[in-house]
């Protein structure tokens, strides 16, 4: 460290040290931020909402259990008929009926109070004259954000597998094309299942993040991300936009049950990650504009 | 390495217009001498905040330009602000956090700050604005003074070279503004410069050094707190039952800004002696039930300086 670069106090310019130090600086951030959002009542309350329906869901086939192979023969349907047979598939029934509504909602709840909650408290002016940095902050923001989509699905799917191996039998699963795999397959599947629903909904949290940064009310992002997340649903249902819907944020989301399949449709998983990517760099890119030039007036 | 002193704070031609087309700064040249306590007066809404803000880099000024402790704000204030201590327009910190954790929040964000003595820094912190009893008390539970005092303790959590407080004193009781008081002259005795802003001259005219007082954008006065007394021209006053003949002696006499009351005449003093207007005055026949020579009290200066408040002399 040359001297030149220490302050009258021995303070360090933040440019001037190592980057070993600045990753260390940016994961103690990190770990701030996770904290803030996983230990806030609110956010705990919503995580627990996402643990018990999986419960219920359990509860209610062990009740009223559905003959094998019945229901629908796509969406949350084609999964009913078969957690009877094999309690793996309550993990795949609860992903597909909470990814409706319940998962989104809660990433539009973290990724919508991201910035503009911190500007509606008046939080964000203290962290940016810490300085934070304003690059910093966000990447870590988001990072929180993907963490959270990560943790919220991860939940959902154990939740789900633990019920289903206490309430039905657990053993070698039938996949829709009719094959059936070793368990241990399965549950690889399930797991690759479990990164691909994430990755949509950081998708998803890309443009929370991003409306979280026009704004100091929270409340209306996280209203504006969940009429994006239903319209795009129900777009995604009319035939006659169909020209639109490979362009719609949810399009891809339910595609996962290519990885149900033998042999896997690749083709379908990489254009959703292609999706969810494009979603990323275009959302991200935004908030990144507008937090370098933002006036910070809350 | 120059020795020159370089300002703590400098600007010129410093100006914010907001969207709206309100020029809410108006082309100010601020100098902060290091080492200075220095009050930025000006009455709410006369662009104190704004400028604040600017100095923080949380708003981009639309003209001019600024340097804090030598850097200049494009090269990137971010390389200096781990050396500057700032509460802007009142505390803000997370509801559902105690003091404490909200410090270590404020910490965990600093990239210079060392973490394996962050326990220790905010400790000395919260000790030092007398908050170590009420640490782990949620922020939500706080008073607003334990509130304004949290809100100096983040500033305080590592060493700084220049403190910047936004009325830290708002809303607080006498007791609680003597309170802060005490603690700003603590962090300038430490040999930081403090830049602290009122629209209450009273407030920080005990702990200033230098004053700069903001009127509607602009900058009316800069220099230090005797320059700003040494403004006031001396008056003379003198009580009298026959008012309309002291003015007339007084105008006789060649002082000017005369006015007078039921009881009272005042002039300025101008170049004349106080003794000398009282022997006229006597010899004229004028009734001189008393006579003084009186200066302007900082708050008149500061009220005709920023052209606010209502005449409470009726």
């Amino acid at each position: 460290m040359s001297t030149a670069s220490a302050g009258l106090t021995g303070h360090v310019r933040p440019a001037a040290l190592p980057a070993r130090v600045q990753v260390r600086a940016w994961l103690r951030l990190f770990r701030s931020e996770l904290r803030i959002v996983f230990l806030r009542p609110r956010n705990l309350a919503m995580l627990g909402v996402l643990a018990v329906i999986p419960v219920l869901l359990g509860i209610v086939l062990r009740i009223n259990t559905p003959t094998p192979g019945s229901g629908p023969p796509s969406g949350a349907g084609q999964f009913i008929g078969q957690v009877a047979d094999n309690g793996v598939f309550l993990s795949l029934l609860s992903i597909v009926v909470l990814l409706t509504l319940v998962l989104p909602l809660a990433v539009a709840v973290v990724s919508g109070d991201s910035v503009a909650g911190e500007a509606g408290l008046g939080t964000l002016r203290t962290l940016l004259t810490v300085p934070a940095g304003r690059m910093r902050l966000l990447l870590a923001k988001y990072a929180v954000i993907v963490k959270f989509c990560f943790a919220a699905t991860v939940l959902v799917a154990a939740i789900g597998l633990l019920m289903g191996a206490i309430l039905f039998p657990v053993g070698p699963v039938t996949l829709l094309s009719g094959d059936t795999v070793s368990l241990a397959d399965g549950l690889a599947r399930l797991a690759m299942i479990v990164v691909y629903v994430s990755c949509g909904l950081a998708a998803f949290g890309a443009i929370g993040l991003a409306l979280s940064t026009l704004t100091q009310h929270a409340i209306g992002v996280m209203a504006a991300l969940l009429v994006i997340a239903v319209a795009s649903q129900i777009l995604d249902t009319i035939q006659q936009v169909s020209a639109i819907h490979p362009y719609l944020p949810t399009h891809y989301w339910l595609m996962f049950d290519a990885l149900l399949r033998t042999p896997i449709t690749w083709s379908v998983i990489g254009q959703g990650l292609l999706s969810f990517g494009i979603y990323i760099v275009i959302f991200a890119g935004l908030a990144v504009a507008r937090i370098r030039t933002a006036n910070v007036t809350a | 390495m120059t020795h020159q002193v370089t300002p703590a704070i400098a600007s010129a031609g410093l100006s914010m217009r907001f969207r709206s087309g309100q020029l809410a700064v108006d082309g100010i040249d601020l100098e902060v001498p290091p080492g200075s306590v220095y009050g930025f007066l000006g009455p709410n809404g006369s662009g104190k905040t704004t400028t604040i803000r600017m100095l923080l880099g949380l708003i981009h000024p639309t003209a001019g330009h600024f340097r804090v402790l030598g850097t200049d704000a494009l090269e990137g204030l971010d390389l200096v602000l781990p050396r500057v201590g700032a509460l802007v327009e009142g505390p803000a910190f997370y509801p559902f956090l105690s003091g404490r954790e909200n410090l270590a929040r404020c910490d965990a964000a600093d990239p210079t700050a060392d973490p394996r003595t962050a326990r220790a820094r905010i400790g000395k912190a919260l000790d030092q604005v007398g908050l170590l009893a009420a640490a782990d008390k949620r922020y939500r539970a706080y008073s607003l003074g334990m509130k304004q005092r949290l809100g100096i303790a983040a500033g305080l959590l590592v060493p700084r070279d220049l403190m910047i407080l936004d009325e830290p004193t708002n809303g607080l009781d006498p007791q609680g503004t003597r309170e802060i008081r005490s603690l700003v002259k603590q962090i300038a005795a430490d040999g930081t410069t403090v830049f602290v802003s009122s629209h209450l001259l009273a407030e920080v005219e005990q702990i200033c050094s230098h004053v700069g007082v903001m009127s509607t954008g602009r900058l009316v006065f800069q220099g230090t707190l005797a320059a700003l007394r040494g403004r006031g021209e001396p008056r003379i006053l003198i009580r009298t039952s026959e008012t309309g003949r002291a003015e007339k002696e007084l105008s006789r006499l060649g002082l000017s800004g005369i006015s007078s009351d039921e009881e009272t005449v005042t002039a300025a003093l101008g170049v004349e002696r106080p003794e000398v207007i009282n022997a006229e005055l006597v010899k004229a026949g004028v009734p001189v039930a008393g006579l003084e020579s009186v200066r302007p009290s900082l708050e008149d200066l500061f009220v005709e300086l920023t052209g606010e408040g209502f005449n409470v002399n009726g």
